[in-house]
């Protein structure tokens, strides 16, 4: 790293504290003040002891005798500066603490509110993970100076405060300690620069290695079923060896620098010591001066090291920061206009020239236009990677298309309100995600619907009867990402989540895959009845056959549209596609008839 | 049967510790000399309380110091620190190599402890909670060892050293000391038990906050397309400000244990100030014995303030020592017979199962009184309802799990006599859900056979009839998965399954409605191909088509956890019975 970047990062990160302070001014004034306390306090208590070995006890040695009044003066002065830095030490912690878990909370809840605000195609080009550690560890280090910062500024007073003090005592002592401090904080900045980059690494491994158990753990059934076990162990034991070298890294520069840093104060009030005792014998200090100057040094030797840790936190912290500004600087909201759309009937949906690609050059959709009348149903067909799904989340406005527009009820979905689509239309996506809820909450996701209507539309979606032999009912926790259930009980409660609302549009996206194909048909059968234009992705004849249109599509285009039947004579693809089982199993029948004539033959 | 990881709260602390040091021999080598120097490095702390009171004593003779003694007493002084400071320098390095080392022995022995577990064993936890055991719960471990262990070490240490050296000065007032510092003391457990208290509710409000984001991001299509932005929003900030609040409590408690200290030993320096010199008169103590007294209290202060975060992180330390010893404890339920095991030949393989009995622990029989054999070569489709014992029979066939009773036999040889290495190269499941590991796609597909060239790995696919999905692929074999596979579409993911496991070339390979994603066209390809490439091996096949029933040489049908009917469809759909059933309905689903 060269001095200039290193520069540039101090810079950010002396801003990263400014804004935290700007942000949080009276708290970070009541923690500077205690620290401040606590600064001013230290050096009191070794002036404290300074005074009681000068007027207590050394008189007392010398007289063999001691006044009583000087005696409690000085148990007065002990005891009392250590009660007032004992409140300053509190203060300081609990103001530093508010400060730093304030901001670190409305970091989060800045980034989150972000999240939910950015449209899908930017999560889409988002890693899960790093939008997770953005809202959870980068804002946690982009704060973590925060906890020893007023402690530094405390110290800078305890620094001028013990300065001055020395100066006053013995300029000549004083000197010693403008050698041993400075050169403190020079090794302790030296130390928290070397240490901090190996810190990063271990912590980098240690995230991969907990990477790799998940993933592995995930697996768990592939690598059984392949007698992988070995080759896995050989993959973690390889990150956890790395980890291993690293912390034995980091392990070197802690053993390294940490005695030095005892070491440097003693030798500090040893030099002090041969010092004073020259400086006793020119008497030009006396024997409670000496002691108060030592004690001195052994009370500011850890401190001191605060400005180490603000200082060494900060590289770490500014990278926290940008990644949390990133994500609170990305634009592309989404823009909502103010068409209301009114009415109960089924709604009419027009697609008119869809284009869109998830990186530049490569479309997934190209010119798709279609129009579904109210009530109707209407099956989008296509093999794999033909852009179905894509289509679907232009539908919902999930994602804005790059060109061309999406007509509900006559309205351009991006004229409308916000939450007018949300309110019309609902999607069942082809992967079902549960809420950590129950089952109630996963079906009215919040919104106030009685149970009746919530068993009406698990009844719609074939729910009713798993859910009803659940050990709560409706009130049953589903776990984390609803591992409890099946994947087509998943579906079904994903299902009556959408009809629950009473859309005048269901989109399905291949949304009943997991189903047993009896119990599809019976709710395919159900919401038919169901006053609501449908769109569905399907591959199975069952589900295409109720739709009173087909949409076909490939490599992104329309290729053809309209009644099954019509599609099955004029469509190849279409044909082909459809029919895959019904043609196998009559060339099989040809062939095995082939076999017979050639027996009998 | 023992199914879920032991829960080991039984054993005390230190039965834990001792255990789990027994299983790192990498950390008690060489631990002696170890603490010998920590010893040497603690001895370093009292120097500054001696030269005080050496400069003072001998230093000052009645009023004219002597600078020559002063000098050379602090001299040494200054070289036995700097000896201790090296000896803190070896200390912590060997500290470091020997329980990073050792952690790291612990830590891959857990991961593959792990994977030895049985699935039934690896679901009674959550993944989160499984990979912590291998992940967090040893990193506590080392914290501890490497900060706190240490210093509760110096600790003891610190305390005997000052407490010895202050007897030599003056017995009474190491009383008084003593007599400061043991209410302090005793209140430490106390004070620990609320701070532990404390992180443990961070730790679960953290927990909380983390699943509230994660849903938000995970489920960020679900949110959108409901308009529950607001709602999700709310549920965040409530998590986030529970965890900033338990945050603060926790502050609150370390931000009034640890000052009491210095209170504490403010008042027994003001002691030692009044009882010394009264002492002193009575001229049981010199006046530099009495000042390097008030030095050696400070050595008390250091200890006392850190100890409830180190009996804290004691606490955590010994809590993730049982949850790793937990893991190791507990033995696996399908246990692979090793080398004494039975090594099946290549060729065909033949199955019979013997009167298998199955049900998951506590729960009702998912398989019964299942008696079946297959003859080598031949293809089987398996067919049932949901929740017909389908699953639950591939499993045991590639032994993921042991019958309750009864056995299951590949050419003769009982399945748990058959050592898994030779076991999971004959045979080959693919799952329904193919997991793909986060890699290219070459690499995932070389999972099945880890020596394949990229050229073998194409082969396979063309012999899979999926040549030109490869092509249509950006970057072909190098096309990135993501995480999960997520890159790909369901169908794609289950491609790849596929082809993984034929990769591996097993002799008996069994689906598991392992193209049920896939589009009509690609599975029909695929089926064909697939009854090329296994051709003179046994395959098995759980089906969801017709097509896949009519193909096999013989059908098995399943209900409620019995074999109900088996032979060629052609024969079958012709009785009544359940097979009929499911015919009927198959037919009404494709042409209807």
């Amino acid at each position: 790293m060269t001095n200039k970047v290193t520069s540039a990062v101090m810079r950010d990160g002396l801003r990263v504290l400014g804004v935290a302070i700007r942000a949080e001014k009276l708290v970070f004034t009541a923690a500077v003040l205690a620290s401040g306390l606590y600064g001013g306090m230290t050096v009191a208590s070794a002036w404290a002891l300074g005074w009681a070995t000068e007027n207590v006890v050394l008189p007392s040695f010398e007289s063999g005798d001691v006044t009583s009044a000087a005696l409690w003066t000085g148990v007065l002065f002990i005891v009392g500066t250590a009660v007032l830095k004992a409140i300053g030490v509190a203060g300081r912690r609990i103001w530093a603490g508010t400060m730093q878990y304030n901001m670190q909370a409305r970091s989060r809840r800045d980034v989150t509110k972000q999240y939910l605000r950015l449209p899908l195609s930017w999560h889409h080009r988002h890693p899960t993970g790093q939008l997770l550690s953005n809202a959870s560890s980068d804002a946690e280090a982009a704060w973590a100076p925060l906890a020893p910062l007023p402690m530094a500024v405390g110290v800078i007073v305890m620094l001028i405060t013990a300065a001055v003090a020395m100066v006053i005592t013995d300029p000549v002592l004083a000197l010693v300690g403008f050698l041993i401090f400075p050169a403190i904080a020079v090794l302790n900045l030296v130390y928290q620069r070397r240490l901090s980059p190996l810190a990063t690494h271990a912590q980098q491994l240690r995230a991969e290695v907990s990477e790799i158990a998940h993933e592995s753990f995930d697996g768990a059934l592939v690598v059984k079923t392949l007698g992988r076990e070995e080759l896995e162990t050989e993959r973690f034991q390889n990150r956890a060896h790395r980890l291993r070298d690293a912390n034995i890294a980091v392990g070197r520069v802690r053993g390294l620098f940490d005695p030095l840093l005892e070491a440097l104060p003693t030798l500090g009030v040893l030099a002090v010591l041969a010092v004073g005792g020259m400086r006793l014998s020119s008497n030009a200090i006396t024997s409670g001066e000496l002691v108060q100057v030592a004690y001195l040094f052994t009370l500011l030797a850890f401190p001191i090291r605060a400005l180490g840790w603000v200082l060494g936190e900060l590289p770490r912290a500014v990278v926290g920061w940008r990644r949390v500004q990133d994500v609170l600087e990305a634009s592309g909201s989404m823009e909502y206009g103010e068409a209301e759309l009114k009415g109960a009937q089924p709604a009419t949906l027009e697609v008119d020239g869809l284009t869109y690609a998830y990186e530049e050059g490569r479309e997934v959709l190209h010119g798709v236009s279609f129009t579904v009348a109210a009530g109707r149903t209407v099956a989008l067909v296509g093999p794999t990677g033909s852009g179905k799904s894509t289509l679907i989340q232009t539908l919902v406005r999930l994602v804005d298309p790059h060109e061309g527009v999406v007509r509900l009820d006559g309205v351009d979905l991006t004229e409308i309100a916000y939450g007018g689509i949300a309110d019309t239309v609902a999607l069942v996506p082809q992967q079902t995600f549960l809420f950590d809820d129950t089952v109630r909450g996963n079906v009215t996701l919040g919104l106030r619907i009685d149970d009746q209507d919530v068993w009406a539309a698990l009844r719609l979606a074939q729910a009713d009867g798993f859910v009803s032999r659940l050990g709560d009912g409706l009130n049953t926790r589903v776990g984390e990402r609803g591992t409890t259930l099946s994947g087509g009980q998943r579906q079904r409660l994903a299902l009556a989540r959408a009809v629950v609302r009473r859309p005048r549009l269901l989109v399905l996206d291949d949304a009943t895959s997991s189903v047993d194909p009896q119990v599809e048909a019976r709710i395919l059968t159900g919401l038919r009845d169901a006053s609501a234009t449908v769109v569905v992705v399907a591959y199975r004849m069952a589900t295409i056959a109720l739709a009173d249109e087909v949409v076909y599509l490939e490599h992104g285009r329309v290729v053809d549209r309209g009644p099954h039947d019509e599609l099955l004579t004029r469509c190849g693809g279409y044909r082909n596609l459809v029919t895959a089982y019904e043609r196998e199993e009559a060339e099989r029948a040809a062939i095995e008839a082939d076999e017979e004539e050639e027996i009998s033959a | 049967m023992s199914t879920s990881i032991v829960k080991d709260n039984e054993r005390s602390a230190l039965a834990t510790i001792r255990r789990g040091l027994s299983l790192t021999p990498e950390f008690r080598k060489g631990l002696a000399v170890t603490l010998m120097l920590a010893v040497v490095a603690t001895v370093g702390k009292i120097i500054v309380p001696i030269a005080v009171q050496q400069t003072i004593d001998s230093g000052i003779k009645n009023g004219t110091p002597d600078v020559g003694y002063i000098v050379q007493a602090v001299s040494w002084c200054a070289l036995a620190v700097l000896l201790t400071a090296l000896a803190g320098y070896l200390m912590n390095v060997r500290l470091y190599r020997a329980t990073e080392s050792s952690l790291a022995t612990l830590r891959i022995r857990g991961f593959r402890h792990v994977h030895d577990l049985s699935v039934l064993t690896q679901n009674t936890e959550r993944r989160g909670a499984l990979v912590s055991r291998v992940t967090n719960d040893v990193d506590q471990i080392s914290t501890f060892m490497q900060w706190g262990g240490l210093m509760i070490i110096v600790a003891f240490g610190q305390l005997l050293v000052a407490t010895v050296l202050m007897f030599v000065y003056s017995w009474q007032l190491t009383l008084l000391v003593w007599a400061c510092f043991i209410p302090l003391m005793i209140a430490l457990p106390r004070f620990q038990r609320w701070l532990s208290s404390a992180y443990t509710i961070v730790r679960e409000r953290t927990g909380d906050m983390l699943s509230a984001v994660s849903e938000s991001v995970v489920g960020a299509a679900v949110i959108r397309s409901h308009s529950s932005e607001q709602r999700t929003a709310e549920r965040i900030d409530a998590a986030v400000e529970g965890n900033r609040r338990a945050q603060l409590r926790a502050q609150k408690i370390v931000a009034f244990v640890f000052p009491l200290t210095e209170i504490v030993a403010a008042v027994a320096i003001a002691g030692i100030v009044l009882l010394g010199v009264r002492l002193g008169l009575s001229g049981g103590i010199t006046q530099g014995q009495l000042i390097g007294f008030l030095f050696l209290v400070t050595l008390f202060v250091s200890p006392l303030q850190i100890a409830t975060e180190v009996l804290n992180e004691a606490q955590n330390a010994v809590a993730g020592w049982r949850r790793i010893l937990g893991v190791l404890d507990t033995p696996p339920d399908v246990a692979d017979p090793g080398d004494e095991g039975v090594a099946l030949p290549r060729g065909p393989i033949s199955v019979a199962f013997e009167d298998v009995h199955f049900a998951y622990p506590g729960g009702s029989p998912v398989l019964r009184e299942v008696t079946l054999e297959i003859p080598p070569r031949t293809r089987i489709a398996v067919v049932g309802e949901t929740g017909s014992g389908k699953t639950t029979f591939a499993k045991l066939l590639t032994r993921l799990m042991d019958p309750v009773a009864g056995r299951v036999t590949v050419d003769g040889a009982d399945l748990r006599e058959v050592r898994f290495s030779s076991l999971r190269e004959r045979i080959v499941m693919v799952p329904q859900d193919g997991f793909l590991f986060d890699g290219s796609l070459a690499e995932n597909i070389r999972y099945g056979r880890p020596d394949a060239t990229d050229a073998e790995i194409a082969l396979a696919l063309t012999e899979l009839g999926l040549a030109d999905w490869l092509d249509g692929l950006p970057a072909g074999l190098a096309t990135p998965v993501g995480q999960r596979g997520e890159s790909l579409s369901a169908g794609e993911r289950q491609l790849v399954a596929l082809a993984r496991a034929y990769l591996a070339d097993p002799d008996l390979l069994l689906l598991d409605e392992a193209t049920s994603a896939v589009d009509p066209a690609t599975e029909v390809r695929l089926a064909r191909a697939l009854e090329g490439v296994t051709r003179g091996r046994t395959a098995i096949s759980i089906a969801h088509r017709l097509s896949t029933a009519e193909n096999a040489d013989e059908v098995l049908v399943f209900d409620s956890g019995r074999l109900v009917q088996r032979g060629p469809h052609a024969s079958l759909v012709e009785e009544d019975g359940v097979y009929a059933d499911l015919h009927a309905s198959w037919i009404s689903a494709a042409r209807s």
